[in-house]
């Protein structure tokens, strides 16, 4: 487990300096090479086509999307679905509630992942084996089979319906710790004397030096527990009935419940709770690959 | 604050209590929210409960004799099992292709790298919802298709026989995006002094990825087998979206039977529900240890 850090660096580099040129000038365009052209394009037409569709049919105006046969191409195109999402369900509030949510959860997780990884590295944390054990044990227990009780505890306080139900369950989590404790570990032991040397104490050395230079690692489990907060579905389908207390995921479902024949407008919902999990894809996949593979390459 | 010391030296009490102080915010979190309720999910399966779904009384096994005697619980393993197969294998085999097309260069490949990765990007409900559309039997591109190649419209949702492998499709589509990372950050490991010797040695394309490639990503596979397996298990949002379980329960799985039975319709059995939690809880461990102990074998590792 703890080669992760070390395996993967060299690995993202060698990505980036491979040079694609000479190999491109090597190889002349074969039949192998066309058969791998045509390959890739039908498999992008499958893959990609439910995006294009999510994005061009949220500006398709009913006459086009809502037609048979459905239009493939818009032939006008209307902001019209946007305005009438907000109109359809409370989609602004929904959308607030699911960013004070993600983010909390996200800040609450990297804290506890931060302090306990901290720990199990560079302390004598006592039980450190059993405990880390333990640490392991939470991400192997589904969700959905400890849901009832964790309902039953909500609707017991009168929590139902609050943001304190949809954050209080998920304040830490066993994935973040992992990662952040093998990027610990791979921390430079001279870096660490050096401070040592220095007199820094915990709380400077933490802040100052280890967390400035883990970036990366915090990078991947913020994204990762964003993305999952982010695009939780049935937590929020039990503990919020009232719509102003729902989160985006809920609202697209009842959406898609009571617009069945205006699919621009349901598409108009998805393309606006795509917006941030999309961006973070996009532009943060160098960190996700890492936290993805945690577990690949041990 | 303590001050940082080498391993060597003795820990003081002060730093074990200082560790201790810091794993405690994530360990009370666990007990909480995790721990107990596992505990309480055991109490509850032997727990019987009054007409408004409070527990009242203890009735031993019974609620696991009523899972297990219900006529739906072989259809509901039935289902979940075809699920598992419908989803995990063409999910990874479809990835796979991909990560082989993308693996070389080629013009344009930053940019589909990221657009395949977009699935990823996909919530279950936002997927389901953009899915739901598509297999609309009226205006949906899925009829579209089948009936431009000359088949009768299929009601997709409704139909036993298309139902399961509507949500399926579905559920292949999201998980396309992650694998595909996965297998990506696993091909691009492969040494690439390995390629050029096979290439002198005269081996095409498809054997390189077949006797290379692949052998050498084993690892990733196997992870994706596993987790994806262990996320196919836990479906819950695309079914609820899709179908309610429906039609006549033919995509209902065990975490949609759990849902069905402790909450649709305002049902609250929790006891029984928790007997089918449990019931979840050891087919995923018996799922996940008989996938360590057969698979690993067959991987690779450096």
């Amino acid at each position: 487990m703890t080669t992760t850090d070390r395996v993967a660096a060299p690995r993202a580099s060698r990505t980036e300096t491979r040079a694609p040129a000479p190999s491109r000038a090597r190889r002349r365009p074969s039949a192998g090479r066309l058969a791998r052209v045509l390959a890739l394009l039908v498999v992008a037409l499958l893959v990609l086509f439910p995006i294009y569709y999510t994005v061009v049919g949220s500006l398709m105006g009913p006459s086009d999307i809502a037609s048979a046969p459905p239009a493939l191409f818009p032939h006008s195109l209307t902001l019209g679905n946007y305005r009438g999402v907000f109109r359809a369900v409370p989609l602004g509030r929904q959308y607030l509630n699911s960013t004070v949510v993600a983010l909390l959860i996200t800040l609450a997780q990297l804290v506890c992942a931060v302090l306990s990884a901290y720990a199990f590295v560079f302390l004598a944390l006592p039980f450190r084996r059993t405990l880390f054990a333990v640490f392991l044990l939470t991400l192997m227990v589904p969700w959905e089979s400890i849901v009832i009780p964790n309902y039953l505890f909500m609707a017991d306080h009168s929590l139902r319906n609050s943001y304190l139900a949809l954050i209080l369950p998920f304040l830490a989590g066993g994935f973040g710790t992992f990662l952040l404790r093998q990027s610990f570990r791979t921390f430079p032991p001279e870096l660490r004397d050096a401070a040592t040397l220095d007199g820094a104490s915990h709380g400077r050395f933490l802040l100052t030096i280890l967390l400035p230079l883990s970036r990366p690692a915090l990078a991947s489990v913020g994204i990762f527990v964003f993305l999952s907060a982010w695009n939780q579905f049935l937590w929020p389908l039990l503990i919020t009935d009232s719509p102003n207390m729902q989160t985006l995921q809920i609202g697209l479902a009842s959406l898609n419940d009571a617009e069945q024949a205006n699919p621009g407008l349901i598409l108009a919902g998805v393309t606006l709770a795509l917006l941030p999990t999309a961006a973070l894809v996009a532009f943060g996949q160098r960190f996700l690959v890492r936290g993805l593979t945690a577990g690949a390459v041990r | 604050m303590a001050v940082l010391r080498k391993p060597a030296r003795a820990a003081s009490g002060r730093e074990r209590a200082l560790s201790l102080a810091m794993v405690a915010p994530s360990l009370v979190v666990f007990a909480l929210f995790i721990f107990w309720p596992l505990v309480r999910t055991f109490q509850l399966s032997t727990t019987g409960q009054d007409l408004f779904g409070r527990p009242d009384r203890q009735v031993g096994l019974a609620n696991f004799r009523g899972v297990f005697s219900d006529p739906q619980f072989g259809q509901v393993l039935e289902v979940t099992a075809g699920y598992v197969l419908l989803t995990v294998i063409p999910s990874i085999l479809l990835s796979l292709v991909l990560a082989l097309l993308l693996q070389h260069p080629l013009r344009g490949l930053r940019i589909l790298r990221s657009a395949f990765a977009m699935p990823f990007a996909y919530s279950v409900a936002a997927a389901s919802v953009v899915f739901a559309a598509l297999f609309n039997p009226a205006i949906g591109i899925a009829n579209y298709l089948v009936t431009s190649l000359g088949f009768g419209p299929v009601d997709w949702l409704t139909k036993p026989g298309t139902a399961l492998l509507s949500i399926a499709i579905t559920t292949v589509w999201m998980s396309v995006g992650y694998n595909m990372l996965v297998l990506l950050a696993g091909v691009g490991g492969v040494d690439e002094q390995l390629y050029e010797a096979a290439r002198l040695d005269g081996a095409g394309t498809w054997r390189i990825a077949r006797s290379i490639t692949v052998p050498l990503i084993t690892p990733s596979l196997f992870f994706l087998v596993v987790v994806d397996t262990i996320a196919s298990l836990q479906s819950f949002g695309q079914i609820r979206v899709l179908t309610r379980g429906g039609p006549t329960g033919h995509t209902t799985t065990l975490v949609y039977w759990i849902y069905h039975t402790a909450f649709e319709n305002g049902a609250s059995d929790y006891g029984t529900g928790s007997a089918q939690a449990i019931v979840l809880l050891a087919v995923v461990i018996v799922i996940t240890a008989l996938q360590f102990g057969v698979l690993e074998r067959k991987v690779f590792y450096r």
